[in-house]
Protein backbone atom coordinates (compact mmCIF):
# COMPACT_ATOMS: atom_id res chain seq x y z
CA UNK A 1 0.00 0.00 0.00
CA UNK A 2 2.86 2.34 -0.51
CA UNK A 3 1.98 5.31 -2.63
CA UNK A 4 4.71 7.43 -4.16
CA UNK A 5 4.58 11.16 -2.48
CA UNK A 6 3.82 13.09 -5.87
CA UNK A 7 0.62 10.82 -6.66
CA UNK A 8 -0.70 13.43 -3.82
CA UNK A 9 -0.94 16.61 -6.13
CA UNK A 10 -3.81 16.54 -8.78
CA UNK A 11 -1.67 16.10 -11.75
CA UNK A 12 -3.25 17.45 -15.00
CA UNK A 13 -1.51 17.90 -18.11
CA UNK A 14 -2.45 19.92 -20.62
CA UNK A 15 -0.51 20.10 -23.36
CA UNK A 16 -1.46 20.77 -27.25
CA UNK A 17 0.29 16.56 -27.47
CA UNK A 18 -1.24 15.47 -23.64
CA UNK A 19 -5.05 15.41 -23.46
CA UNK A 20 -5.95 16.41 -19.85
CA UNK A 21 -5.02 13.13 -18.16
CA UNK A 22 -6.72 13.14 -14.38
CA UNK A 23 -6.17 10.98 -11.46
CA UNK A 24 -9.19 9.68 -10.71
CA UNK A 25 -8.23 8.78 -7.32
CA UNK A 26 -7.19 11.95 -6.24
CA UNK A 27 -10.46 13.52 -7.48
CA UNK A 28 -13.40 10.79 -7.44
CA UNK A 29 -15.96 13.69 -7.82
CA UNK A 30 -15.16 13.71 -11.28
CA UNK A 31 -16.54 10.79 -11.51
CA UNK A 32 -18.95 10.81 -8.49
CA UNK A 33 -20.79 14.13 -9.57
CA UNK A 34 -21.60 12.45 -12.99
CA UNK A 35 -22.26 9.66 -11.54
CA UNK A 36 -24.96 11.09 -9.29
CA UNK A 37 -27.01 12.67 -11.70
CA UNK A 38 -27.35 9.87 -13.00
CA UNK A 39 -28.58 8.18 -9.89
CA UNK A 40 -31.26 10.92 -9.33
CA UNK A 41 -32.55 11.46 -13.07
CA UNK A 42 -33.28 7.33 -13.05
CA UNK A 43 -34.57 7.60 -9.60
CA UNK A 44 -36.67 10.55 -10.50
CA UNK A 45 -37.90 8.77 -13.85
CA UNK A 46 -39.25 6.28 -11.92
CA UNK A 47 -40.20 7.75 -8.72
CA UNK A 48 -42.59 10.14 -10.56
CA UNK A 49 -44.97 6.67 -11.92
CA UNK A 50 -44.04 4.57 -9.10
CA UNK A 51 -45.60 7.36 -6.36
CA UNK A 52 -48.18 8.26 -8.64
CA UNK A 53 -47.90 11.98 -9.16
CA UNK A 54 -49.17 13.21 -12.23
CA UNK A 55 -46.56 13.97 -14.61
CA UNK A 56 -47.88 17.21 -15.87
CA UNK A 57 -47.28 18.49 -12.78
CA UNK A 58 -43.95 17.47 -12.09
CA UNK A 59 -42.42 16.02 -15.31
CA UNK A 60 -39.74 13.05 -15.71
CA UNK A 61 -36.27 14.03 -17.04
CA UNK A 62 -37.34 12.23 -20.43
CA UNK A 63 -40.19 14.54 -20.81
CA UNK A 64 -38.12 17.55 -19.80
CA UNK A 65 -35.48 16.49 -22.65
CA UNK A 66 -38.48 16.33 -25.39
CA UNK A 67 -39.72 19.63 -24.24
CA UNK A 68 -36.51 20.68 -24.69
CA UNK A 69 -35.96 19.56 -27.54
CA UNK A 70 -38.59 21.21 -28.77
CA UNK A 71 -37.69 25.02 -27.91
CA UNK A 72 -34.86 24.28 -29.39
CA UNK A 73 -35.74 23.63 -32.74
CA UNK A 74 -38.42 26.57 -32.91
CA UNK A 75 -37.02 29.85 -33.86
CA UNK A 76 -39.53 31.92 -31.40
CA UNK A 77 -37.58 30.22 -28.66
CA UNK A 78 -34.36 31.88 -29.62
CA UNK A 79 -35.44 35.15 -30.28
CA UNK A 80 -36.31 35.18 -26.21
CA UNK A 81 -32.98 33.70 -25.62
CA UNK A 82 -31.47 36.36 -27.36
CA UNK A 83 -33.77 39.27 -25.82
CA UNK A 84 -32.61 37.83 -22.47
CA UNK A 85 -28.93 37.50 -23.20
CA UNK A 86 -29.04 41.03 -24.30
CA UNK A 87 -30.90 42.61 -21.80
CA UNK A 88 -28.65 40.55 -19.01
CA UNK A 89 -24.94 41.45 -21.08
CA UNK A 90 -26.26 45.23 -21.37
CA UNK A 91 -27.15 45.44 -17.65
CA UNK A 92 -23.97 43.34 -16.61
CA UNK A 93 -21.94 45.92 -17.91
CA UNK A 94 -23.53 48.79 -17.18
CA UNK A 95 -23.93 47.97 -13.39
CA UNK A 96 -20.49 47.06 -13.25
CA UNK A 97 -19.11 49.72 -14.82
CA UNK A 98 -20.32 52.37 -12.68
CA UNK A 99 -19.55 50.08 -9.70
CA UNK A 100 -15.95 50.27 -11.24
CA UNK A 101 -15.97 54.20 -11.21
CA UNK A 102 -17.86 54.73 -8.05
CA UNK A 103 -16.42 52.18 -5.93
CA UNK A 104 -12.43 53.87 -6.98
CA UNK A 105 -13.51 57.09 -6.17
CA UNK A 106 -15.03 55.90 -2.96
CA UNK A 107 -11.79 54.06 -2.10
CA UNK A 108 -9.41 56.71 -3.17
CA UNK A 109 -11.31 60.13 -1.76
CA UNK A 110 -12.06 59.97 1.97
CA UNK A 111 -14.71 62.40 1.65
CA UNK A 112 -16.71 60.79 -0.85
CA UNK A 113 -16.65 57.76 1.09
CA UNK A 114 -17.92 59.35 4.27
CA UNK A 115 -20.66 61.28 2.57
CA UNK A 116 -22.11 58.16 0.52
CA UNK A 117 -21.39 55.00 2.75
CA UNK A 118 -24.39 55.50 4.73
CA UNK A 119 -26.70 55.85 2.12
CA UNK A 120 -25.03 52.95 -0.19
CA UNK A 121 -25.16 50.56 2.86
CA UNK A 122 -28.59 51.72 3.64
CA UNK A 123 -29.31 50.89 -0.03
CA UNK A 124 -28.34 47.47 -0.11
CA UNK A 125 -30.71 46.25 2.25
CA UNK A 126 -33.30 47.24 0.28
CA UNK A 127 -34.28 44.18 -1.95
CA UNK A 128 -33.35 45.12 -5.29
CA UNK A 129 -36.12 42.41 -7.21
CA UNK A 130 -38.58 44.55 -5.33
CA UNK A 131 -38.27 47.46 -7.89
CA UNK A 132 -38.52 45.86 -10.73
CA UNK A 133 -42.43 46.93 -10.97
CA UNK A 134 -41.68 50.92 -10.54
CA UNK A 135 -38.44 49.74 -14.04
CA UNK A 136 -41.50 49.17 -15.44
CA UNK A 137 -43.50 51.83 -14.92
CA UNK A 138 -40.40 54.12 -15.76
CA UNK A 139 -39.22 52.44 -18.51
CA UNK A 140 -41.58 50.44 -20.53
CA UNK A 141 -42.76 46.97 -21.28
CA UNK A 142 -39.47 46.93 -22.98
CA UNK A 143 -35.62 45.89 -22.84
CA UNK A 144 -34.54 49.21 -20.85
CA UNK A 145 -36.67 48.29 -17.71
CA UNK A 146 -34.77 44.77 -17.54
CA UNK A 147 -31.23 46.24 -18.83
CA UNK A 148 -32.13 48.62 -15.82
CA UNK A 149 -32.92 45.68 -13.19
CA UNK A 150 -29.59 43.85 -14.07
CA UNK A 151 -27.60 46.44 -13.72
CA UNK A 152 -29.14 47.65 -10.52
CA UNK A 153 -29.34 44.24 -9.02
CA UNK A 154 -25.33 43.56 -10.00
CA UNK A 155 -23.73 46.55 -9.04
CA UNK A 156 -23.93 46.28 -5.48
CA UNK A 157 -21.69 43.38 -5.33
CA UNK A 158 -19.51 44.67 -7.89
CA UNK A 159 -19.30 47.95 -5.89
CA UNK A 160 -18.23 46.01 -2.21
CA UNK A 161 -15.88 44.10 -4.67
CA UNK A 162 -13.89 47.15 -5.87
CA UNK A 163 -14.21 49.03 -2.50
CA UNK A 164 -12.96 46.08 -0.29
CA UNK A 165 -10.26 44.83 -3.78
CA UNK A 166 -8.63 48.52 -3.76
CA UNK A 167 -7.96 48.29 0.41
CA UNK A 168 -6.83 44.73 0.48
CA UNK A 169 -3.32 46.43 -1.35
CA UNK A 170 -0.45 44.29 1.05
CA UNK A 171 0.95 47.75 3.14
CA UNK A 172 3.84 46.40 3.21
CA UNK A 173 4.25 46.97 -0.71
CA UNK A 174 2.38 50.10 -0.43
CA UNK A 175 5.60 51.11 1.86
CA UNK A 176 8.19 50.00 -0.31
CA UNK A 177 6.95 52.05 -3.18
CA UNK A 178 6.54 54.77 -0.89
CA UNK A 179 10.46 53.93 -0.34
CA UNK A 180 11.11 54.84 -3.37
CA UNK A 181 9.53 57.66 -4.08
CA UNK A 182 5.75 56.30 -5.56
CA UNK A 183 3.45 59.14 -6.27
CA UNK A 184 -0.06 58.10 -5.37
CA UNK A 185 -1.46 57.67 -9.00
CA UNK A 186 1.61 55.40 -9.00
CA UNK A 187 1.08 53.48 -6.07
CA UNK A 188 -2.78 53.28 -7.12
CA UNK A 189 -1.75 51.19 -10.40
CA UNK A 190 1.42 49.61 -9.49
CA UNK A 191 -0.27 48.27 -6.56
CA UNK A 192 -4.07 48.73 -5.67
CA UNK A 193 -4.81 47.93 -8.61
CA UNK A 194 -3.80 44.59 -9.16
CA UNK A 195 -4.56 43.84 -5.72
CA UNK A 196 -7.95 44.50 -6.12
CA UNK A 197 -8.38 42.33 -9.53
CA UNK A 198 -9.32 39.44 -6.92
CA UNK A 199 -12.04 41.20 -5.84
CA UNK A 200 -12.74 42.68 -9.08
CA UNK A 201 -13.60 38.78 -10.45
CA UNK A 202 -15.12 37.63 -7.38
CA UNK A 203 -17.72 40.35 -8.15
CA UNK A 204 -17.99 39.90 -11.79
CA UNK A 205 -19.00 36.00 -11.44
CA UNK A 206 -21.69 37.35 -8.85
CA UNK A 207 -22.47 40.10 -10.74
CA UNK A 208 -23.46 38.39 -14.36
CA UNK A 209 -25.31 35.19 -12.47
CA UNK A 210 -27.44 38.61 -9.97
CA UNK A 211 -27.57 40.07 -14.08
CA UNK A 212 -29.25 37.31 -15.54
CA UNK A 213 -31.57 37.32 -12.39
CA UNK A 214 -32.83 40.64 -12.97
CA UNK A 215 -33.52 40.30 -16.60
CA UNK A 216 -35.89 37.52 -15.90
CA UNK A 217 -37.61 39.47 -12.94
CA UNK A 218 -38.20 42.23 -14.84
CA UNK A 219 -39.41 39.81 -17.69
CA UNK A 220 -42.15 38.28 -15.02
CA UNK A 221 -43.31 42.04 -14.12
CA UNK A 222 -44.19 42.82 -17.49
CA UNK A 223 -42.89 42.00 -21.04
CA UNK A 224 -43.41 40.65 -24.51
CA UNK A 225 -40.25 38.85 -24.89
CA UNK A 226 -37.42 36.82 -23.31
CA UNK A 227 -36.87 34.13 -21.44
CA UNK A 228 -38.78 35.42 -18.24
CA UNK A 229 -41.58 36.03 -20.15
CA UNK A 230 -41.74 32.36 -22.29
CA UNK A 231 -41.69 31.12 -18.63
CA UNK A 232 -45.00 32.77 -17.46
CA UNK A 233 -45.96 31.72 -20.54
CA UNK A 234 -45.33 28.07 -20.32
CA UNK A 235 -46.61 28.35 -16.93
CA UNK A 236 -50.10 29.66 -18.10
CA UNK A 237 -50.46 26.73 -20.17
CA UNK A 238 -49.38 24.03 -18.10
CA UNK A 239 -46.83 23.45 -19.72
CA UNK A 240 -44.54 22.05 -16.65
CA UNK A 241 -42.02 20.45 -18.83
CA UNK A 242 -41.83 23.36 -21.08
CA UNK A 243 -41.14 25.45 -17.82
CA UNK A 244 -38.35 22.85 -16.94
CA UNK A 245 -36.86 23.23 -20.52
CA UNK A 246 -36.18 27.37 -20.10
CA UNK A 247 -35.34 27.00 -16.64
CA UNK A 248 -32.06 24.50 -17.73
CA UNK A 249 -31.58 26.88 -20.32
CA UNK A 250 -31.36 29.53 -17.32
CA UNK A 251 -29.02 27.63 -15.36
CA UNK A 252 -26.95 26.75 -18.75
CA UNK A 253 -26.74 30.20 -19.64
CA UNK A 254 -25.66 31.11 -15.99
CA UNK A 255 -22.70 28.40 -15.84
CA UNK A 256 -21.50 29.42 -18.89
CA UNK A 257 -20.71 32.68 -18.02
CA UNK A 258 -19.62 31.62 -14.71
CA UNK A 259 -17.10 29.60 -16.62
CA UNK A 260 -16.01 32.68 -18.89
CA UNK A 261 -15.51 34.88 -15.71
CA UNK A 262 -13.57 32.51 -14.10
CA UNK A 263 -11.56 31.51 -17.34
CA UNK A 264 -10.39 35.36 -17.90
CA UNK A 265 -9.71 35.32 -14.15
CA UNK A 266 -7.49 32.52 -13.97
CA UNK A 267 -5.78 33.66 -16.75
CA UNK A 268 -5.32 37.70 -15.61
CA UNK A 269 -4.59 36.90 -12.11
CA UNK A 270 -2.25 33.77 -12.50
CA UNK A 271 -0.16 34.69 -9.59
CA UNK A 272 -3.33 35.01 -7.06
CA UNK A 273 -2.67 32.34 -4.20
CA UNK A 274 -5.53 33.30 -2.31
CA UNK A 275 -9.07 33.91 -3.70
CA UNK A 276 -11.38 35.92 -1.04
CA UNK A 277 -15.12 35.93 -2.38
CA UNK A 278 -17.16 38.94 -0.57
CA UNK A 279 -20.58 37.59 -0.92
CA UNK A 280 -23.62 39.64 -2.40
CA UNK B 1 20.29 74.64 -2.35
CA UNK B 2 21.89 73.88 -6.27
CA UNK B 3 24.79 72.00 -4.46
CA UNK B 4 21.95 69.38 -3.53
CA UNK B 5 20.74 69.40 -6.94
CA UNK B 6 24.09 68.41 -8.30
CA UNK B 7 24.43 65.39 -6.18
CA UNK B 8 21.01 64.60 -7.81
CA UNK B 9 21.52 65.05 -11.18
CA UNK B 10 25.31 64.04 -11.76
CA UNK B 11 24.73 60.73 -9.18
CA UNK B 12 22.34 59.50 -11.43
CA UNK B 13 24.91 59.22 -14.11
CA UNK B 14 26.95 56.06 -14.10
CA UNK B 15 27.08 53.13 -11.76
CA UNK B 16 29.30 53.53 -8.46
CA UNK B 17 29.94 57.77 -9.54
CA UNK B 18 27.66 59.36 -7.24
CA UNK B 19 29.59 62.80 -6.91
CA UNK B 20 29.14 64.77 -3.75
CA UNK B 21 28.33 68.43 -4.00
CA UNK B 22 31.55 70.09 -2.70
CA UNK B 23 30.50 70.92 0.06
CA UNK B 24 28.97 67.33 1.92
CA UNK B 25 31.59 65.48 4.06
CA UNK B 26 32.63 62.42 2.67
CA UNK B 27 32.77 61.08 6.60
CA UNK B 28 29.34 63.01 7.24
CA UNK B 29 28.00 60.58 4.10
CA UNK B 30 24.88 60.55 6.79
CA UNK B 31 24.42 62.54 9.10
CA UNK B 32 22.22 62.01 12.19
CA UNK B 33 22.42 64.74 14.86
CA UNK B 34 20.32 64.94 18.00
CA UNK B 35 17.34 62.89 16.84
CA UNK B 36 14.40 62.45 18.90
CA UNK B 37 11.55 60.34 17.83
CA UNK B 38 7.95 60.23 20.00
CA UNK B 39 5.20 58.76 18.70
CA UNK B 40 1.49 60.20 19.92
CA UNK B 41 -1.29 59.06 19.86
CA UNK B 42 -4.94 60.46 21.27
CA UNK B 43 -5.42 57.40 23.21
CA UNK B 44 -2.06 56.40 24.99
CA UNK B 45 0.54 57.95 26.94
CA UNK B 46 3.35 59.45 23.96
CA UNK B 47 6.24 56.53 23.45
CA UNK B 48 9.97 57.66 23.41
CA UNK B 49 11.20 55.84 20.79
CA UNK B 50 14.31 56.98 20.00
CA UNK B 51 16.45 59.30 22.36
CA UNK B 52 19.17 61.83 21.26
CA UNK B 53 20.65 59.54 18.81
CA UNK B 54 23.87 60.97 17.11
CA UNK B 55 26.01 59.19 14.10
CA UNK B 56 28.07 60.00 11.46
CA UNK B 57 28.77 57.23 8.93
CA UNK B 58 31.39 57.54 6.68
CA UNK B 59 30.52 57.18 2.75
CA UNK B 60 30.83 53.41 1.50
CA UNK B 61 30.76 52.50 5.00
CA UNK B 62 29.09 49.05 6.31
CA UNK B 63 27.53 50.15 9.52
CA UNK B 64 24.89 47.95 11.83
CA UNK B 65 22.46 48.76 14.32
CA UNK B 66 21.64 46.19 16.75
CA UNK B 67 19.87 46.18 20.22
CA UNK B 68 16.81 44.91 21.92
CA UNK B 69 13.55 44.45 20.55
CA UNK B 70 11.20 47.56 20.25
CA UNK B 71 14.53 49.65 20.94
CA UNK B 72 13.34 51.72 17.82
CA UNK B 73 15.99 50.33 15.42
CA UNK B 74 13.37 50.02 12.67
CA UNK B 75 11.99 53.64 13.51
CA UNK B 76 16.06 55.09 13.12
CA UNK B 77 15.83 53.26 9.79
CA UNK B 78 12.15 54.64 8.62
CA UNK B 79 13.48 57.87 9.64
CA UNK B 80 16.15 57.56 7.19
CA UNK B 81 14.46 56.17 4.52
CA UNK B 82 11.69 59.68 4.93
CA UNK B 83 8.96 57.63 5.52
CA UNK B 84 8.40 58.31 9.35
CA UNK B 85 8.70 61.69 10.35
CA UNK B 86 11.55 62.80 12.71
CA UNK B 87 10.09 64.78 16.26
CA UNK B 88 13.41 66.70 16.34
CA UNK B 89 17.17 66.59 15.43
CA UNK B 90 19.14 67.04 11.97
CA UNK B 91 18.91 63.94 9.98
CA UNK B 92 21.28 64.04 6.01
CA UNK B 93 21.69 61.93 3.34
CA UNK B 94 24.32 62.67 0.88
CA UNK B 95 24.20 66.49 2.21
CA UNK B 96 20.12 66.82 1.66
CA UNK B 97 17.98 67.33 4.23
CA UNK B 98 15.23 64.31 4.64
CA UNK B 99 12.21 65.36 4.70
CA UNK B 100 10.60 62.08 2.55
CA UNK B 101 11.87 59.51 0.62
CA UNK B 102 14.82 60.25 -1.26
CA UNK B 103 15.87 59.01 -4.68
CA UNK B 104 19.81 58.92 -3.46
CA UNK B 105 18.35 55.86 -1.24
CA UNK B 106 17.42 51.89 -1.32
CA UNK B 107 15.76 49.89 0.83
CA UNK B 108 15.99 46.35 1.47
CA UNK B 109 12.88 45.00 4.00
CA UNK B 110 12.33 42.38 6.34
CA UNK B 111 10.28 40.22 3.42
CA UNK B 112 11.09 40.38 -0.05
CA UNK B 113 8.05 42.37 -0.75
CA UNK B 114 7.93 41.62 -4.66
CA UNK B 115 5.00 42.12 -6.32
CA UNK B 116 3.88 38.91 -7.51
CA UNK B 117 2.30 40.37 -10.59
CA UNK B 118 5.48 41.47 -12.05
CA UNK B 119 8.51 39.18 -13.26
CA UNK B 120 11.48 39.35 -11.05
CA UNK B 121 13.51 42.27 -13.37
CA UNK B 122 10.30 44.25 -13.58
CA UNK B 123 10.46 44.15 -9.91
CA UNK B 124 13.84 45.16 -9.38
CA UNK B 125 12.95 47.74 -11.86
CA UNK B 126 10.35 49.24 -9.34
CA UNK B 127 12.51 52.46 -8.68
CA UNK B 128 13.61 53.16 -12.13
CA UNK B 129 9.90 53.35 -13.50
CA UNK B 130 8.67 54.80 -9.72
CA UNK B 131 11.31 57.65 -10.45
CA UNK B 132 11.19 57.87 -14.30
CA UNK B 133 14.51 56.68 -15.18
CA UNK B 134 15.78 56.01 -18.72
CA UNK B 135 14.50 52.43 -18.82
CA UNK B 136 17.01 51.43 -21.60
CA UNK B 137 19.78 52.20 -19.46
CA UNK B 138 18.98 50.95 -16.00
CA UNK B 139 17.73 47.63 -17.59
CA UNK B 140 21.24 46.28 -18.29
CA UNK B 141 22.11 47.32 -14.50
CA UNK B 142 19.37 45.12 -13.50
CA UNK B 143 20.40 42.58 -15.33
CA UNK B 144 24.26 42.64 -14.22
CA UNK B 145 22.75 42.82 -10.55
CA UNK B 146 20.68 39.38 -10.72
CA UNK B 147 24.14 38.36 -12.52
CA UNK B 148 25.63 39.11 -9.71
CA UNK B 149 23.67 37.30 -6.99
CA UNK B 150 23.10 34.31 -9.28
CA UNK B 151 20.09 35.36 -10.33
CA UNK B 152 20.70 35.08 -14.32
CA UNK B 153 18.28 32.86 -15.50
CA UNK B 154 15.45 33.97 -13.05
CA UNK B 155 14.73 37.62 -14.62
CA UNK B 156 11.75 36.39 -16.81
CA UNK B 157 10.23 34.43 -13.89
CA UNK B 158 7.65 35.38 -11.34
CA UNK B 159 8.59 35.93 -7.63
CA UNK B 160 6.58 32.70 -6.83
CA UNK B 161 9.08 30.49 -8.67
CA UNK B 162 11.53 31.43 -6.04
CA UNK B 163 13.13 30.56 -3.04
CA UNK B 164 12.83 32.99 -0.11
CA UNK B 165 16.88 33.40 -0.24
CA UNK B 166 16.59 34.36 -3.96
CA UNK B 167 13.38 36.57 -3.39
CA UNK B 168 15.55 38.50 -0.90
CA UNK B 169 18.19 38.37 -3.44
CA UNK B 170 16.17 39.59 -6.26
CA UNK B 171 15.09 42.54 -3.40
CA UNK B 172 18.87 43.56 -3.40
CA UNK B 173 18.91 43.99 -6.53
CA UNK B 174 16.04 46.22 -6.22
CA UNK B 175 17.54 48.35 -3.84
CA UNK B 176 20.67 49.09 -5.73
CA UNK B 177 18.99 49.16 -9.16
CA UNK B 178 18.71 52.97 -9.16
CA UNK B 179 22.47 53.34 -7.85
CA UNK B 180 21.45 54.59 -4.46
CA UNK B 181 24.24 57.10 -2.82
CA UNK B 182 22.73 54.99 0.48
CA UNK B 183 21.52 51.50 1.18
CA UNK B 184 19.28 50.68 4.05
CA UNK B 185 18.75 47.04 4.84
CA UNK B 186 15.92 46.68 7.94
CA UNK B 187 16.72 42.55 8.73
CA UNK B 188 16.78 41.31 5.75
CA UNK B 189 17.68 38.23 6.43
CA UNK B 190 15.93 37.61 9.46
CA UNK B 191 13.04 35.36 8.06
CA UNK B 192 15.82 32.83 6.18
CA UNK B 193 17.24 30.11 7.38
CA UNK B 194 20.55 29.44 9.22
CA UNK B 195 22.34 28.01 6.31
CA UNK B 196 21.11 30.75 3.74
CA UNK B 197 21.38 33.50 6.47
CA UNK B 198 25.01 32.47 6.42
CA UNK B 199 25.56 32.32 2.59
CA UNK B 200 23.96 35.61 2.00
CA UNK B 201 25.50 37.38 4.07
CA UNK B 202 28.64 36.61 2.21
CA UNK B 203 26.71 37.12 -0.90
CA UNK B 204 26.10 40.89 1.02
CA UNK B 205 30.01 41.18 1.40
CA UNK B 206 30.52 40.37 -2.06
CA UNK B 207 28.24 42.69 -3.43
CA UNK B 208 29.17 45.69 -1.25
CA UNK B 209 32.49 45.32 -2.25
CA UNK B 210 31.56 45.54 -6.06
CA UNK B 211 28.97 48.52 -6.10
CA UNK B 212 30.72 50.64 -2.90
CA UNK B 213 27.13 51.63 -1.12
CA UNK B 214 26.94 53.21 2.41
CA UNK B 215 24.98 50.56 4.19
CA UNK B 216 22.94 50.66 7.13
CA UNK B 217 21.91 47.39 8.43
CA UNK B 218 19.24 46.64 11.25
CA UNK B 219 19.47 43.26 12.81
CA UNK B 220 18.69 40.89 15.60
CA UNK B 221 22.07 38.84 15.49
CA UNK B 222 25.11 40.40 16.95
CA UNK B 223 27.08 37.62 15.18
CA UNK B 224 26.03 38.80 11.63
CA UNK B 225 26.71 42.51 13.06
CA UNK B 226 29.98 41.67 13.33
CA UNK B 227 30.52 39.53 10.44
CA UNK B 228 29.31 42.60 8.00
CA UNK B 229 30.02 45.67 9.25
CA UNK B 230 32.89 48.58 9.80
CA UNK B 231 31.27 49.53 13.20
CA UNK B 232 28.11 47.95 15.29
CA UNK B 233 25.95 50.92 16.73
CA UNK B 234 24.49 49.15 19.71
CA UNK B 235 21.29 51.20 20.40
CA UNK B 236 19.97 50.74 24.53
CA UNK B 237 16.13 49.79 25.18
CA UNK B 238 13.56 52.08 24.25
CA UNK B 239 13.63 54.83 24.77
CA UNK B 240 16.57 54.13 22.26
CA UNK B 241 19.96 55.97 22.91
CA UNK B 242 23.16 55.11 21.44
CA UNK B 243 24.98 52.82 24.28
CA UNK B 244 28.01 52.54 22.29
CA UNK B 245 29.95 52.05 18.95
CA UNK B 246 32.21 49.21 18.44
CA UNK B 247 34.67 49.24 15.65
CA UNK B 248 35.00 46.04 13.91
CA UNK B 249 38.84 45.91 12.82
CA UNK B 250 38.91 42.56 11.16
CA UNK B 251 40.46 42.58 8.11
CA UNK B 252 38.40 42.64 4.68
CA UNK B 253 37.53 40.60 2.39
CA UNK B 254 36.17 38.82 5.15
CA UNK B 255 35.00 34.89 5.10
CA UNK B 256 32.56 33.06 7.66
CA UNK B 257 35.35 31.78 8.70
CA UNK B 258 36.51 34.78 10.14
CA UNK B 259 34.08 34.73 13.08
CA UNK B 260 35.60 31.76 14.59
CA UNK B 261 38.78 33.93 15.32
CA UNK B 262 39.35 35.53 19.06
CA UNK B 263 39.05 39.15 17.28
CA UNK B 264 35.87 38.73 15.94
CA UNK B 265 34.39 36.52 19.65
CA UNK B 266 35.78 39.72 21.54
CA UNK B 267 33.35 41.70 19.68
CA UNK B 268 30.62 39.36 19.69
CA UNK B 269 31.13 39.48 23.98
CA UNK B 270 31.44 43.00 23.88
CA UNK B 271 28.20 44.03 22.18
CA UNK B 272 26.58 40.77 23.85
CA UNK B 273 27.49 42.82 27.05
CA UNK B 274 25.38 45.29 26.67
CA UNK B 275 22.32 42.95 26.81
CA UNK B 276 23.07 40.83 29.26
CA UNK B 277 20.95 42.97 31.69
CA UNK B 278 17.99 42.86 29.94
CA UNK B 279 17.47 39.94 27.61
CA UNK B 280 15.07 40.40 24.28
CA UNK B 281 17.98 39.82 21.29
CA UNK B 282 18.51 35.95 19.63
CA UNK B 283 21.39 34.34 18.96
Amino acid sequence: MKRPERSRRVRVHLTPMNLPRVDLKERPELLLVPAAFVVVMLGWEFAIPALGVDDYVLPRPSQIVDALRTQLSDPLFWGHFRVTVLESLYGFLLGVGAALVLGTVIAQVRLVERAFMPYIVAFQTVPKVALAPLFVVWFGFGMTSKVVMAAVISFFPMLVNVIEGLRSADADRVQMLTVFGASRFQVFRMVRLPSALPFVFAGLDIGIVFSILGAVVGEFIGAKEGLGYLLLQTNYNFDIAGMFAVLVVLSVLGLIAHFIIRLVHKRLVFWSEENRVLGA
Amino acid sequence: MSAVRAVRTVGRRRRGTVVPAPDVDEDRWIEVDGLHKVYRSRRSEPTHALSDIELFVRRGEFVSVVGPSGCGKTTLLKILAGIVPRSEGTVRVAGREVTGPLPEVGMVFQAATLLPWRTIVQNVMVPVEVQKLDTRVYRERAERLLGLVGLDGFAGKYPHELSGGMQQRAGICRALVHDPAVLLMDEPFGALDALTREHMNVELLRIWRESGQTVVFVTHSIPEAVLLSDRVVVLSPRPGRVAEIVDIDLPRPRALSVMTSHRAGAHVERIRAHFDAHAGTDS
